[in-house]
């Protein structure tokens, strides 16, 4: 092991072939993959999403949602994602396709949200639970998104979108609102439109969860 | 000069390096400026990622700790310690290290050394920039990229001058045998660049479709301590074993054996990060089995820094050096081997998604790099400044909270993270009990983490007063006590 470049080239190969299997590989054909047509809405799969959830999945990024969340329901038997209800199925490759970043996630200190529009649709409980997840949960140990709030005097009529719900210490003052910023809904939007529930043919159901 | 015994004649590599002292001592001041730069900036970043750190962790169980302000929330302070300790502290401090032994192993005073101080204030200025990104929601939540594609080419040109002057070193190294650590030395310095620059062009500047990013992502940050770190550990290693107790090497052919293994198999195992994940079934059964073969190159080198130390454990009693750089060691060879069972998918199951992730990563980038680091520093700043660590007490007080404190956290988060797992695994359990299993132990790492960042507090008042050159001049090195035997040749620290 004297001859330098010898060993120049040894590093070189060894490195090159994870690369090709690793990254090469993944980007020339999982980075190439399409989305399929839905023959029962005429639409495509992965459906697509709204331009303010699009918006939204800015928000989760910058906020850091994915350090606690997960995105991903692993399959069975391997796991019990599915048995505990993460989501009807396994996700699968096809399924990140309308993702800018696909937020697959390392970390379940709070539960996986593959599925989470389905579980959870209502818009004004998302609102709630950034605001001060403790007005729904009360053992959550999610911190309080407050700062994509805004808690303003109410002029005249009750704006249409305050926040509903709110109680306890967290609830806004008498004659006050609150009101969720542009992000807010946005990232609102987001989690709404997070449901991996529709069927693809390489994903399919297990028959018993 | 003793005549080289029958061994050394056979392997002639098995030592670090020959040179009389006083070429060392003129190839050590070469090193002075960049070395002692990368050194400062390092520490500052380590007391700034360590306090972003224990943020994160009061954060978990106290959700309404400091929770008004949009840039002190969890999902920015915890991107922005790891950022903070991975590129501000760990990659400038083993730059550092790196271009010291690349000196010392080339036989030659380092060249262009202005190149060397350019890189670190960009590569400062790079780091500052994407840290301060990350606090203000630009991070883009791409785990170990999380710096805004505005601070990562200041980066890469940073990193491109040490690349290009690492080449030089070794083109113009003095001709006759290329020593283990320069193996790896050379092979992270290029590694290095290969990495980060692949996934930066395709998840950072030219982002490629969702499906296949997750790939890419831990394909580089899982190389990012496989490739990058772990060898320069290791070359630290190989380096100051033999040279603080005084015998070569225990075999020339388990360093060549462990060296190609760890390259081969380590590149392969980023997937065992998505076990279960939306990824073809043979690229993550690619990785299961390449953390498997891990065992040939963790165990190699294990045997070979044991069998050289074997019969002169009795050193760690009074080199500071050592006993950081075997605990180093010996947590390389634990963590290596948790790694490769936590890629086995039963276990992976129930420990991927929890706290037992992090304690593993912390033995690694703490328990394995960091401790390696500071060894090495104990080493090498006395030959930089021309002055001894003023005070050994305060050194084992250094060695005590780290090692306490990484113990404590890495137990910790090993154990809530087992129950936390087994609670998200059993159907019959609720998600709050894997929260209320976790807490306890959380408040245990929380701990650790004030324990920690003392040991660091103590090092970096140390390191200062070297700069500084305070305290009054000693006669010799900061030792822990007299050794029992020793010539002035075999007292290195």
């Amino acid at each position: 092991m004297n001859k330098l470049p010898l060993i120049f080239v040894g590093i070189f190969l060894t490195f090159t072939s994870a690369w090709i299997g690793l990254v090469a590989y993944p980007t020339l054909n999982l980075g190439e993959m399409q989305p399929l047509p839905d023959e029962e809405t005429g639409g495509v799969l992965p459906p697509t999403t709204s331009g303010l959830a699009v918006a939204g999945q800015k928000v989760y990024a910058s906020s850091g949602c994915v350090y606690c969340h997960s995105q991903q329901v692993r399959w069975s038997p391997l796991s019990t994602d599915i048995a505990k209800g993460l989501g009807p199925r396994q996700t699968v490759a096809r399924d990140y396709l309308r993702e800018k970043v696909a937020f697959l996630g390392t970390m379940r200190t709070g539960p996986d949200l593959s599925n989470i529009g389905a579980r959870q649709p209502d818009t004004n409980w998302h609102h709630q639970h950034l605001f001060e997840p403790r007005t729904v949960t009360d053992w959550s140990i999610m911190p309080s998104y407050r700062y994509l709030y805004k808690t303003q005097k109410i002029e005249g009529q009750p704006s249409s979108d305050a926040v509903q719900g709110l109680r306890g210490p967290h609830a806004p003052k008498l004659g006050y609102e609150v009101v969720p910023s542009e992000e807010a809904k946005a990232l609102v939007a987001y989690l709404l439109s997070l449901k991996k529930n529709y069927k693809l043919p390489e994903s399919p159901e297990p028959s018993e969860p | 000069m003793n005549s080289p015994s029958l061994l050394s004649s056979l392997n002639p590599s098995t030592e670090p390096d020959a040179l009389d002292s006083i070429e060392r001592a003129e190839i050590d001041a070469s090193t002075r400026i960049p070395v002692l730069l990368f050194f400062a900036s390092a520490i500052f970043w380590l007391l700034v990622g360590s306090s972003l750190g224990l943020v994160s962790a009061w954060k978990m169980t106290n959700p309404a700790l400091l929770d008004s302000f949009s840039w002190l929330t969890f999902g920015r302070l915890r991107p922005a310690h790891l950022n903070a300790v991975i590129y501000g502290w760990a990659t400038p401090a083993a730059i550092g290290v790196g271009l010291w032994l690349t000196a010392r192993l080339c036989r030659i005073p380092l060249l262009h050394s202005k190149l060397l101080i350019s890189a670190a204030i960009i590569w400062n200025l790079g780091i500052l920039l994407g840290i301060c990104g990350i606090l203000i929601g630009d991070g883009r939540s791409i785990e170990w990229l999380e710096f805004p594609a505005y601070s990562t080419p200041i980066l890469f040109i940073a990193y491109a001058f040490i690349g290009i002057w690492t080449i030089i070193m070794f083109r113009f190294r003095k001709p006759g045998h290329i020593y283990v650590s320069q193996w790896y030395l050379f092979a992270a310095f290029l590694w290095f660049p290969w990495l980060y620059a692949t996934a930066n062009i395709l998840l950072v500047w030219q982002p490629v479709q969702g499906p296949a990013q997750g790939a890419i992502n831990w394909w580089y940050a899982h190389n990012v301590l496989g490739l990058w770190f772990t060898p320069i550990g290791l070359a630290a290693a190989y380096y100051f074993i033999p040279k603080v107790i005084g015998r070569p090497i225990h075999s020339y052919y388990l360093s060549i054996l462990g060296f190609w293994s760890l390259a081969l198999f380590y590149s392969w195992n980023g997937m065992h990060h998505l076990i279960g994940g939306p990824f073809p079934a043979w690229m993550v059964s690619a990785s299961v089995v390449a953390s498997m073969m891990m065992f040939i190159p963790v165990i190699t080198t294990a045997i070979n820094h044991h069998m050289t130390m074997r019969g002169h454990f009795e050193s760690l009693q009074w080199s500071p050096t050592l006993r950081f750089i075997v605990f180093g060691a010996v947590s390389y060879t634990v963590v290596s081997l948790q790694g490769s069972s936590m890629a086995i998918p039963a276990l992976n199951t129930i420990t991927h998604f929890t706290d037992y992730t992090i304690g593993h990563a912390h033995l690694g980038l703490y328990a394995f790099f960091t401790m390696i680091l500071f060894g090495s520093m104990y080493y090498i700043v006395p030959r930089l400044v021309g002055w001894e660590w003023p005070s050994a007490t305060l050194i084992r007080w250094h060695f005590w909270l780290s090692a306490v404190g990484i113990l404590l956290m890495v137990g910790a988060l090993t154990l809530g993270g087992l129950l936390q797992g087994l609670a998200l695994y059993d159907v019959a359990s609720t998600f709050r009990s894997s929260l209320e299993f976790a807490n306890p132990f959380r408040v245990l790492r929380g701990i650790s983490g004030f324990i920690l960042l003392a040991g660091q507090l103590v090092f970096a008042f140390l390191f200062v007063q070297m700069l500084l050159k305070l305290g009054a001049p000693k006669k010799g090195p900061a030792l822990f006590t007299k050794p029992a035997e020793q010539t002035n040749d075999t007292v290195a620290i």
